[in-house]
């Protein structure tokens, strides 16, 4: 199996998938750790995968999404963002709707 | 590495309309982006248009670039 059909497989088959480096507990980089935490915060189970324990996904998934950086986010199988677009959205709410569609307040 | 000048130039030659201000110490960087071309897109189609611009300088020389892009209508209601 490609690198590209693994990565659609777990970005189709979890809810909520964040691509970062390290892990929700041990980010290696800031921006990945912010964006777990923002997920944290809005109280969501999500999937993590670690870049750096495979440089294949590391790439693989730059090109996957046409995104040149990583952490990257993906809810219900469509890319959302980096940690700049994640932080935005977090702070408009627009986030927290992507998350839980059912129990936003509209 | 790039300066901040660098990239406000990478992009001013992928959106020349644009009007782009880029602060940051050499790793991260921060960027303000006026286009009227942003009209109409969601926060993802701007961030792409503007890594669109960078190009493969954006894989290789920047570690970290936070965007502001707005239109020229959004950047007058923000009073920046």
């Amino acid at each position: 199996m490609s690198v590209h059909e693994q990565l659609k497989q777990v970005i189709e088959s979890n809810e909520v998938v964040l691509f970062m480096k390290g892990t929700p507990d041990f980010p290696q980089c800031g921006f990945s750790g912010r964006t777990a935490q923002i997920l944290q915060a809005c109280d969501t189970r999500f999937a993590s995968v670690d870049v750096l324990a495979d440089d294949a996904v590391r790439q693989g998934i730059k090109d996957y999404s046409n995104w040149p950086t990583v952490p990257q986010l993906y809810v219900r199988g469509e890319f959302i963002g980096g940690c700049d677009i994640m932080t935005q959205l977090y702070e408009s709410g627009e986030l927290q709707k992507i998350l839980k569609p059912e129990t936003a307040p509209n | 590495m790039p300066t901040p000048e660098d990239i406000q130039g990478w992009i001013q030659a992928g959106l020349p309309r644009a009007e782009v201000r880029v602060a940051g110490d050499g790793r991260h960087f921060e960027a303000v982006i006026v286009d009227d071309g942003f009209a109409g897109q969601s926060l993802l189609a701007r961030h792409q248009m503007v890594y669109d611009a960078l190009g493969a300088r954006m894989k290789a020389d920047i570690h970290a670039l936070s965007m502001q892009t707005l239109t020229p209508d959004e950047h007058r209601a923000r009073g920046a």
